[in-house]
């Protein structure tokens, strides 16, 4: 094949805007393996392994790697974790650790121990939306992503930890600099981009670990306070566990958002008779966020997953210890499991998607990334006056995996109070 | 289609009765209307509530975080019905296509959907079970009844039964931090449903949140006091409790007694149907215009020997209901077998209890996943070399691949290793259920009746 393979072809930037075609060539074959990776693209087998024991997410049982080199594609957490000092958090590892850990994270987010903190943030959500969209100039060109889709979720973070105003932005910076280095640019030097994220790394780190001791001794009702002094029948979580769990929220917390949002106006962009809909009713926001995780799902495939025995699948054996990838954002346009499955449709009924992922490693954060999402594009429809893209398709952020544009040029005549 | 067109006819003004307005009825009816049914539906039900969902009712009912008030199923469609509630059916004319109602009147049907449910079984001696104090839980009335006494603060609770039911009350008083006991027949709790090796963990979970846990006894008697109040329960290896609440769980009731008669083939153990959901009548021929779904109905699984399956399982009702539902207006080339995999959840003492297939069934269980130790496992239950049921505690989100391994009749104990396996998952052990012909408070699965295949006939007119 001149194109090269279709995982290729998938990461190639120059179909980052719209892999959808490439996707449902992928669905031909419900298991592709390719580059010595399986790819597995339709919604009742992606789900199925989500869901099988055999399927590991630590990579440490991984015997058969990919012979594709998805350097730039992952979190560069991931690829520095034989050397960093931090154990893996979570994402990373199976159950029993796996669920040990993430209890011990929920039990300062959500039910049963704190049922009402993503509820309460509602308010702060409104005020952080808020004070973003009154800071945009409206007579000019708007990038959406920097200035408002970008830092928003930033700030919501740190809001949820703990961290105090004063040292917002230079959180801000940190997160930043690790962000960006999961969009290279061209041209860039990798050595320098690799430098800065570590020194970026190296520093939140310490600024964490100097508030997680603060917080120890004078304890707040923020997260990072509560699971500093976790002491329950899961006993506690160690500095080093405390430490790569903040980073967790951090990095898994913000792209992901980000894209979101910035998918969800894109989107309603392009569907404006959707827009005007959810002008004259906010409560449209919620099957609407559905939807767009079904239709640009933030994260588009799942890649670091490996299998602990042969899986027998949709007539295909996948070989114990294979690198697996399970591409969500196919699933979710099944023509199979969704009907008119490329139509962007707020008012499907059946819109069990797969965009936070499914099983025990379904997405943590999930209800205040809604909650985020839902908040931000009401508010923007709301008050954007007769918003319209400048391009179309805009340009995009290099990750394959993570994907959303990069910048997202637009124009309105005004802005509502 | 057939040729006279009486299906199209029935759509558009047929007339179909559905006797049982709970969860099973509600979502039958739902279902008929969008599937195009035209005609006049009416909707028989001896409770005077709306259809309402009964799970709550041992749960946050009696905590208090919600009224039984508060309990109403939420509708899928706005649905035009005639509905006839607090009114019982008291009879049925198979010739006469009609339904007897409590208050006299008689209904015509073109099609009637049985879906009468259960009752909770009250205490056997009827002085006793008048004594005040002494209360079952299944309606919507028997909660609140219930839950006002709870919230008056009694000295100690006894609760008759631990199945799920009566698990579930014990561990909402102790979440009240209300002293209860609860005796059981068997040697654990949840041992019909779950065996005695998860039924022992369900007896240490019991025991460390503070219940008063008696097993093998049985209640003798209840005593009351001068006033008619409930008193003093004594037990059969001679002791006694002294309880101002006493809760009867001792399991369900098939509401089939007014069929008494009328040649359909209802009984104690529910009403026999095809897997499309058709009642049979007592000859064993397959009727053409009554359905049964719900926990009234018994039917064939082709998955476990095409043995029939009495559920008391919520998803198992709303799956029954829409079959039945959409058969009821079909030819029958396109009507749907009722295949649903039995799944159940239950609460309690801080655990999510879930299933997937016929436990009960299995002879051999593996704890495949997690540990028996820290009440964090998943256990796969074996019968003659395949997997027939799996059960987790706080696990649930692999569930759907046991479940998978179920439909596949995947082989038992499964060869393959996974996340999270442990010593204990080397092997498998004993399931440890009891002699079937030992009553305990019997499992929320049954497993009666014969195989298509099987000739032999047996009728046994019901004893109630």
């Amino acid at each position: 094949m001149t194109q090269g393979s279709l995982l290729r072809q998938i990461l190639r930037y120059e179909n980052r805007h719209d892999p959808y075609p490439l996707y449902a060539e992928l669905r031909k074959t419900p298991v592709l393996n390719e580059d010595d990776a399986y790819v597995v693209s339709t919604y009742r087998e992606v789900l199925t392994l989500l869901h099988d024991p055999r399927v590991s997410s630590d990579t440490r049982n991984m015997t058969r790697s990919a012979g594709i080199d998805l350097q730039d594609q992952q979190d560069p957490q991931d690829q520095q974790e034989g050397e960093a000092t931090l154990p893996p958090s979570f994402i990373r590892l199976d159950p029993p650790e796996h669920d040990r850990l993430r209890r011990l994270t929920n039990t300062s987010f959500g039910p049963p121990h704190e049922p009402h903190r993503v509820h309460e943030m509602r308010g702060e959500l409104g005020a952080i939306v808020s004070d973003l969209i009154g800071g945009i100039d409206g007579t000019g060109r708007i990038d959406l992503v920097g200035q408002f889709s970008y830092p928003f979720p930033v700030t919501v973070i740190c809001r949820l930890l703990g961290v105090p105003r004063e040292d917002e932005s230079r959180f801000h910076g940190w997160a930043d600099t690790l962000a960006a280095s999961l969009d290279p640019m061209p041209g860039e030097d990798p050595t320098e981009r690799n430098r800065a994220f570590q020194q970026a790394r190296t520093e939140l780190g310490m600024y964490l670990a100097g508030l997680i001791e603060e917080r120890r001794r004078n304890p707040q009702k923020d997260m990072l306070s509560e699971l500093a002094t976790l002491n329950g029948p899961d006993g506690s979580m160690s500095t080093m566990e405390l430490l790569s769990t903040a980073a967790l929220l951090l990095v898994a917390g913000h792209e992901t958002t980000v894209n979101l949002i910035t998918n969800g106006m894109l989107t309603l962009l392009r569907n404006p008779q959707v827009l005007e809909r959810l002008r004259a009713d906010p409560d449209l926001s919620v099957p609407l966020v559905e939807e767009l995780l079904r239709f640009e799902p933030p994260v588009q495939l799942v890649p670091n997953r490996t299998t602990l025995a042969d899986i027998e699948i949709a007539g295909a054996t996948i070989p114990k210890g294979a690198s697996l990838w399970l591409v969500v954002a196919a699933a979710n346009r099944d023509p199979l499991r969704f009907e008119d499955p490329d139509r962007f449709d707020p008012d499907r009924e059946d819109v069990r998607h797969l965009g936070f992922g499914s099983g025990v490693h379904s997405c943590f954060g999930a209800p205040l990334a809604r909650l985020e999402a839902q908040i931000a594009l009401s508010e923007l429809a709301r008050r954007l006056v007769n918003p319209r893209l400048l391009e179309d398709p805009p340009e995009y952020r290099s990750n394959a995996v993570l994907r959303g544009p990069r910048h997202l040029p637009i124009a309105c005549d005004d802005i509502r109070p | 289609m057939p040729a006279d067109g009486y299906l199209e006819r029935l759509k558009r003004d047929g007339r179909i009765v559905v006797v049982g307005a709970s969860l099973a009825g509600l979502r039958a009816a739902e279902t008929l209307r969008t599937e195009g049914f035209a005609g006049t539906l009416t909707m028989v039900g001896d409770e005077p509530y709306e259809p309402y969902d009964r799970p709550p009712l041992s749960k946050g009912v009696l905590l208090g975080r919600t009224t039984p008030d508060h309990t109403a199923l939420p509708r899928r469609t706005a649905l035009e019905a005639d509905w006839r509630l607090g009114t019982a059916a008291t009879g049925l004319d198979m010739a006469a296509k009609r339904v007897r109602l409590a208050d006299g009147e008689e209904v015509e049907y073109d099609r009637l959907l049985i879906t009468t449910g259960v009752r909770a079984r009250p205490w056997p001696h009827e002085g006793e079970a008048g004594l005040d104090g002494v209360f079952v839980l299944r309606t919507r009335d028997d909660a609140t009844a219930l839950h006002k006494r709870l919230v008056d603060g009694p000295r100690r609770v006894l609760v008759i039964g631990a199945g799920f039911t009566g698990s579930e009350i014990a561990s909402a008083c102790r979440e009240r931090d209300i002293p209860v006991t609860v005796a059981e027949r068997g040697a654990a709790p949840l041992v019909g449903a779950l065996g005695g090796v998860v039924g022992a963990v369900a007896a240490e979970l019991q025991r460390e949140h503070g219940v008063d846990l008696r097993t093998g006894v049985m209640v003798t008697g209840l005593e009351g006091d001068s006033a008619g109040r409930v008193r003093a329960a004594h037990l059969s290896d001679g002791s006694s409790v002294e309880p101002d609440i006493v809760v009867v769980a001792l399991g369900a009731t098939r509401n089939t007694e007014w069929l008494a008669g009328s040649g359909l083939g209802a009984g104690p153990r529910g009403i026999a149907c095809d897997a499309g959901c058709r009642a049979f009548d007592i000859r064993g021929i397959v009727t053409d215009d009554i359905f049964v779904a719900g926990d009234v109905a018994r039917s064939p699984h082709p998955l476990f020997g095409y043995q029939f399956l009495s559920l008391e399982h919520w998803g198992n009702a709303v799956s029954q209901a829409e079959t039945a539902a959409h058969n009821m207006l079909c030819a029958s080339v396109d009507r749907r077998p009722h295949m649903w995999v039995p799944a159940f959840w239950s609460s309690q003492f801080g655990v999510n209890i879930k299933s997937v297939g016929v436990p009960s069934m299995g002879t051999e269980l593996l704890i495949s996943q997690g540990s028996l130790a820290e009440r964090r496992f998943v256990g796969v239950y074996g019968y003659q070399d395949r997997v027939i049921g799996a059960v987790t505690f706080d696990q649930a989100r692999w569930l759907p691949f046991y479940e998978h391994l179920i439909e596949t009749t995947a082989p038992f104990p499964p060869s393959f290793p996974t996340v999270d396996r442990r010593p204990e998952g080397a092997r498998s052990v004993p399931a440890e259920f009891p002699d079937p012909s030992v009553p305990t408070h019997g499992p929320t699965v049954t497993l009666s009746g014969y195989s298509p295949a099987d000739r032999r006939m047996t009728f046994t007119p019901g004893r109630h």
